[in-house]
């Protein structure tokens, strides 16, 4: 118990200095939701990992600084971004996993449209038809991962809790109106009208301001220790980022105010007549009516989404969230994950990790092993023969399999240096780089969830 | 529908190339466009999302929404929703003078706020545009990701629903013609043989047939890995495995790796294989559902590229690819 001490105080030392409440003592006892949580609760008191003596025994506990182990470890929210198809979605599960599994507390995996699979291999599959996330018991509300999940895939019990949930634009933008309608009735017709309704259902800039809403909203709840937050794949990879910012810009345009409030009076005025003429002969009289009557139903509303919007740009920006670009090393993500690391940079956002998904292992690249894929090539033959008779097969057949492999070992070196390339080119330089190799299968139980969190890990 | 034609794809007039991202999408529609080009064709090539990744492809700088050329035969232009009502003012209600009407950007992001569809009829338009003036021989759409082309496509529909009457009505009735008729427009669907991707394009095919007019054309698996070991291959390299340390002995190093190599280029490709077989089944029913006789949907298959680099050679490659798997 000595032993731990000193080390724990020059932890304090560092990162966490500016945080009195978890500098002094051990994190965990300090953050309410943690030591109050069921988790903790039904820990036996015996228990090695329960207390203070049994971490000074695991020092494997601590995280280490530089990994994403340790990034995560001192963050409540993890925001993980980038391109389409790199896996990005799995990566946060798998975060989540890990943080809930080694760290402890209260994790929540916030996801976009999970695949079929990853809600299995979360446990909580349904019977629904392939493809609807809410058919599979995700949905807007939180749902726990039954411990049994982490004891069927590591024979132990996780630290923490994990939860997940899906993120359903359509009901948290309800949940939205509900919360800033100023009355009943501005309310009911807000939710009737069928602009309302496309708009929130199907306007493709919602869905980004929706994740950031959700994402404060829980935060502000204060139910979790860490939030993991998978974000949907954006035409722009920026543009969730400015979305609370321009859904307040939008509300507060002068435009907006200017079309409503002339649309309010009886004789609409005469400096916008010319917009209503051309607009008129585009889109018809009723349809610019029901347009601006929405409106001039939604800015009852004005100030509290701007208010909420500024939280929410701010929340982005506290020292308690960090981000992770994921990537594969193909050329165009590379690209989208430089670009998208440096508008964090440049938005004085942190960057915590960049996550390189299926990389191919580093020996295709040795070039010990590529000289002698080479050799294999050119006497295939004379090899073959001597190895027919351990292999029990005649010639011709074992030198078609050693061609192969030697081609193969070759044709995947080029693909290798190609990506050491890439990786090469990105610049932008985050607190954490981690790469995770090609996984052979695919990821369809906690199991291998955890499998793939450990090699991104430490 | 009945009588699906024997139509090569190469033969329509416009084609919406979408896909899960990271699939190869943009690099599948430069394919296509270079593949036409090179049969004489007068190309127009039009990213959506002007990322400028499709320019990129044929390394001859950047486009805008004018368009310019950059391969023989082949335009290439960047969509710009608000370009497009400039041009959609100009030329469809003969109105000129739109700097009077102060930002039109603005307006713009006003009016397509509210009503669902306007950006995207500001796209298809322009694309159909294109097609009835008859500029080019072939229209082909770096389009939208999975998921968003449903809208682009349905949104003429869409306005119609929303918009009873007025100039807008007869707008899009000529351009659902175009989207509606099998002969002249399709939608390629690009896809890997891959978890995510392989269930996106069965929802996606799903939703095109249920909410679209537009045919589904042509279904393109890229990187398909080459199979390593044919029939009783596969016993040997088990037995070879067993046997690493003698081949480490012969060749006088560790052919460690080697093995490893091997094997994993094995399980991938075994993997990918399942991937296929739940695409080729899922899509099984669509191909009946077009009818007796029809011609079933055509797959596409590109082989996974063991290339240096991305770019204008492995473009070609894809291209050269695709152009056997269609018998050109």
């Amino acid at each position: 118990m000595t032993a731990a001490a000193p080390r724990r105080v020059a932890r304090a030392g560092t990162a966490r200095s500016t945080r009195p409440a978890r500098s002094t003592r051990p994190a965990r006892s300090t953050r309410p939701a943690r030591s109050t949580g069921p988790a903790r609760s039904t820990r036996r008191a015996g228990d090695p990992r329960s207390g203070w003596a049994g971490e000074a025994q695991q020092p494997p506990g601590r995280p280490k600084e530089g990994t994403l182990d340790g990034l995560v470890a001192s963050k409540e929210i993890v925001i993980a971004c980038g391109p389409g198809g790199v896996g990005k979605t799995t990566t946060a599960a798998a975060t989540a996993a890990m943080a809930a599994h080694h760290h402890g507390g209260r994790v929540l995996v916030l996801t976009i449209d999970p695949a079929r699979r990853l809600a299995d291999a979360l446990g909580l599959a349904g019977g629904g038809r392939r493809g609807d996330a809410r058919d599979q018991g995700l949905g807007n509300i939180e749902r726990r991962i039954p411990d049994e999940v982490f004891r069927a895939a590591t024979g132990t019990s996780p630290r923490g809790e994990l939860w997940a949930a899906m993120l359903d634009t359509k009901e948290s933008w309800d949940d939205l109106v509900r919360m800033h309608a100023p009355n009943a009735r501005t309310r009911e017709k807000i939710l009737a009208n069928p602009l309302y309704r496309n708009i929130s259902g199907r306007f493709v800039q919602s869905h980004d301001y929706i994740a950031m809403e959700r994402l404060y909203d829980l935060h502000a709840q204060g139910r979790y220790d860490l939030i993991v937050l998978d974000t949907a794949p954006t035409r722009n990879a920026v543009d969730f980022l400015d979305a609370p910012a321009r859904m307040a810009d939008f509300f507060s345009s002068r435009l907006l105010r200017w079309l409503t409030a002339s649309y309010r009076s009886s004789v609409v005025h005469f400096a916008s007549r010319p917009f209503y003429q051309v607009a008129d002969r585009i889109l018809g009289t009723q349809f610019l009516g029901d347009i601006a009557e929405f409106f001039i139903l939604f800015q009852s509303m004005y100030a509290g989404f701007v208010e909420r919007a500024e939280s929410v740009t701010r929340l982005l920006s506290d020292r308690r969230t960090t981000f992770l670009v994921v990537s594969t090393l193909e050329a165009t993500p590379v690209r989208e994950a430089e670009y998208f690391a440096r508008a964090l940079v440049s938005r004085k956002l942190p960057l915590g990790a960049i996550i390189l998904n299926k990389v191919l292992p580093t020996y295709f690249r040795d070039r010990d092993a590529a000289q002698l894929a080479e050799q294999l090539c050119d006497a295939a033959g004379p090899i073959a023969e001597r190895l027919s008779s351990s292999l029990g097969t005649d010639v011709g057949l074992a030198t078609r399999v050693l061609e192969e492999v030697a081609e193969s070992f070759l044709n995947f070196g080029v693909v290798a240096r190609r990506e050491a390339e890439q990786q090469a080119d990105l610049a932008t330089r985050p607190e954490v780089l981690a790469t995770v190799p090609f996984f052979d299968a695919d990821i369809v139980d906690m199991e291998g969830l955890l499998r793939l969190g450990a090699m991104m890990w430490d | 529908m009945g009588d699906a034609p024997a139509l090569g794809l190469l033969d329509r007039r416009l084609l919406f190339v979408t896909g899960k991202g990271g699939t190869g999408k943009t690099t599948v529609a430069a394919a296509l466009a270079q593949l036409a080009a090179d049969r004489g064709k007068r190309v127009l090539a039009c990213e959506v999302d002007a990322k400028g990744d499709l320019a990129a492809l044929f390394e001859a700088g950047s486009t805008d929404f004018a368009g310019r050329e950059v391969a023989r035969g082949v335009v290439a232009m960047s969509m710009d929703t608000e370009a497009s009502l400039r041009e959609y003012l100009k030329v469809t209600l003969r109105i000129p003078a739109v700097g009077g009407l102060g930002s039109l950007a603005k307006a713009l992001d006003f009016v397509a706020a509210a009503a669902p569809g306007v950006r995207e009829i500001l796209t298809v338009g322009k694309l159909c545009y294109e097609v009835r003036e008859r500029n080019f021989d072939l229209v082909v759409v770096d389009a939208a990701a999975t998921g968003h082309i449903v809208s682009q496509l349905a949104a003429p529909q869409a306005i119609n629903d929303l918009v009873m009457a007025g100039p807008v009505r007869s707008q899009t009735d000529w351009m659902l013609e175009i989207l509606s008729d099998p002969r002249r427009t399709g939608v390629v669907v690009v896809t890997t043989p891959e978890e995510m991707p392989v269930n996106e394009t069965l929802e996606l095919v799903a939703r095109i047939r249920a909410e679209t007019t537009t045919q589904l054309s042509a279904v393109v698996v890229n990187r398909v890995l080459p199979e390593l070991f044919g029939l009783y291959e596969e016993e040997v390299f088990d037995a070879l495995c067993d046997h690493s340390e003698e081949l480490s002995k012969l060749l006088g190093g560790d052919a460690q790796p080697l093995m490893e190599g091997a094997r994993l280029a094995v399980t991938m490709r075994r993997t990918r294989a399942g991937h296929l077989q739940r695409l080729r089944e899922g899509l099984a029913p669509e191909a009946a559902a077009a009818g007796e006789g029809a011609v079933p949907l055509p797959f596409l298959y590109v082989p996974y590229l063991f290339s240096r680099a991305h770019g204008l050679r492995s473009m070609r490659r894809i291209a050269q690819a695709l152009g056997e798997e269609l018998g050109l």
